[in-house]
């Protein structure tokens, strides 16, 4: 099985890391994974979206177009990747930023008001976590956990002190997923 | 080792490292800094030499020097900084000294972007500078196989004394993947170094190391010695890999970043019914002709993908001598084709296939 996702948004909301947590906690469990960045001059403000393919099975093309998970960050992203979703596939929509409705009916959705639950839990960097949750919680393939010890891992040691907010980030993502808005 | 999940451009860098690189000269360029930011760490730690040149014509100088005193050394940059190099290259060429160099193309022609791209295949493959020369030309298709052919191109540069170019393009240097790095070889102690190399006279008639030779038999001579080492690497170092070639009627020949688009919309084609197989090139000087002259036997058509306006696809050519229909796939300008628009290429191709 392979599962294709997208993670866009402004440079500077953690897309690109968001989608390396994805990878290292693939890799710990053996799976297959690719992680493809958008790559350029662009900074905070920018576009930025990277593409990760987890398999358990050998990846070929590294890029996709219809994939089978998206999380837009904001309402470009939204308006790019909304239409190329496979159908049944996952949107995760950062509703703190997005101001209007997924128009798909055949998909599964998440709004996520990321950046305001954020901002609750101390630190607004912290949306892309809560949107990650809410992603994993969605697909069958990785835990909260596996992404918290990936997590634990991998953030930056001038960053060793918002590990605590992001794992509540994580969970308070994933506990929204629960109750998603199922498709009609 | 375990698996570590590695940018290609870490990775190729690291390996590097590892296969005993004792000096790197380069020149930041997007999408390959990454390389030269690894080797500004990496090497000083280990008491080795990296250098930041004033310009890629400098970094490649320097390479030429440190080659003739018997160090295995590097450079890596992106399509228009190799252009900037070609001339130091023809004169590494011309004077047979061992050199490794990693290209990871971008858009172009001229300052283009940094998108990936495949459109410096002729200009590397078929030599690039000035004069009678091939360099090996090795394209990897992932992370993994990045890390296994920069250890394996010092050691062929070394055998022949040759140039050995990896080519690879912005999406491989960019991405990550699971990849496992090699064990760490020790640097060669300077009584190890080669007995052609220049590291000091005493006791011994002087070497002399030169790519200059005013009267053209001379010069001719040192031509046939590079085309008789041609002619060993042609018979010795052909590698390929191919896939679900066996029952194929349709072949897609694609390299390095196309060749595993390909392989998704290839196992895509198979799940409609197509019998439709792949054949990557990971040699891309020495070409391998006779495997592509075989398909010309085995299957209907050939479909050759690439990120440029078909220049692997004159190889293919000469493979096939004009025995079977051959169509081409491009994108331009650092355009990744997407895995879909392949396989509708296979479908027109079987479509046609299937009614003659």
């Amino acid at each position: 099985m392979q599962t294709e996702i997208i993670i866009s948004g402004f440079g500077g909301q953690g897309v690109l890391f968001a989608g390396q947590l994805l990878s290292y906690a693939a890799l710990e469990k053996d799976l297959h994974v690719t992680w493809y960045p958008s790559y350029g001059p662009e900074m905070r403000g920018g576009t930025a979206h990277c593409t990760v393919i987890i398999s358990d099975d050998e990846i070929g093309s590294p890029v996709i177009r219809n994939p089978t998970a998206v999380i837009v960050m904001n309402l470009p992203s939204l308006d790019k990747y909304e239409p190329l979703i496979k159908t049944n596939g996952v949107l995760i929509v950062n509703t703190s930023l997005v101001d209007r409705d997924p128009e798909r009916e055949d998909l599964r959705i998440v709004l996520v008001p990321a950046n305001d639950i954020a901002e609750e839990l101390g630190d607004k960097r912290m949306s892309n976590l809560v949107m990650l949750g809410s992603l994993v919680n969605k697909l069958d393939i990785l835990s909260i956990e596996d992404i918290g010890t990936s997590l634990d891992r991998h953030i930056p040691k001038h960053r060793r002190n918002l590990l605590e907010g992001n794992l509540k980030a994580l969970e308070r993502g994933a506990a929204l997923a629960m109750g998603e808005k199922l498709a009609t | 080792m375990a698996k570590e999940l590695l940018k290609g451009n870490h990775a190729f860098a690291e390996a590097a490292i590892r296969a005993g690189c004792e000096a790197y000269f380069g020149y930041p360029i997007t999408p390959q800094t990454e390389a030269l930011e690894h080797m500004s760490k990496r090497m000083p730690e280990l008491g080795r030499v990296f250098l930041q040149a004033e310009s890629e014509v400098a970094a490649i100088n320097m390479v030429y020097g440190a080659a003739c005193a018997g160090v295995r050394v590097m450079s890596s940059s992106s399509s228009p900084g190799v252009s900037l190099m070609m001339e130091g290259l023809s004169y590494i060429a011309g004077s047979e000294l061992p050199v490794v160099l990693v290209d990871i193309m971008r858009g172009g022609p001229g300052l283009g972007n940094i998108a990936p791209s495949q459109g410096d295949y002729n200009q590397i493959v078929k030599g690039g500078g000035h004069g009678d020369y091939r360099p090996i030309v090795l394209a990897p298709a992932s992370v993994q196989e990045f890390i296994d052919l920069t250890v394996e191109a010092f050691d062929l540069a070394e055998k022949y004394r040759c140039i050995v170019i990896i080519l690879a393009d912005g999406s491989l240097g960019q991405m990550m993947e699971p990849a496992e790095l090699p064990e760490m070889r020790e640097v060669r102690r300077f009584e190890e170094r080669p007995p052609w190399s220049l590291s000091g006279a005493k006791g011994r008639t002087p070497n002399v190391i030169s790519s200059f030779y005013l009267d053209p038999l001379n010069e001719e001579e040192v031509n046939r010695r590079l085309m008789a080492k041609q002619a060993e690497i042609e018979a010795n170092e052909i590698r390929f890999r191919e896939l679900m070639l066996d029952d194929a009627e349709i072949a897609v020949v694609a390299f390095g970043t196309s060749g595993r688009i390909a392989q998704s919309a290839i196992k895509n084609a198979r799940e409609e019914g197509i019998r439709v197989g792949l054949l990557r090139p990971i040699s891309l000087y020495p070409f391998p002709y006779e495997r592509i002259r075989q398909l010309g036997d085995n299957v209907k058509e050939i479909l050759v993908v690439e990120m440029n306006s078909g220049q692997m696809l004159g190889d293919v050519r000469i493979g096939i001598e004009g025995r079977i229909p051959i169509s081409f796939y491009g994108r331009q300008g650092g355009v990744v084709p997407m895995p879909d628009e392949v396989l509708e290429e296979i479908q027109k191709v079987n479509s046609r296939s299937s009614a003659s």
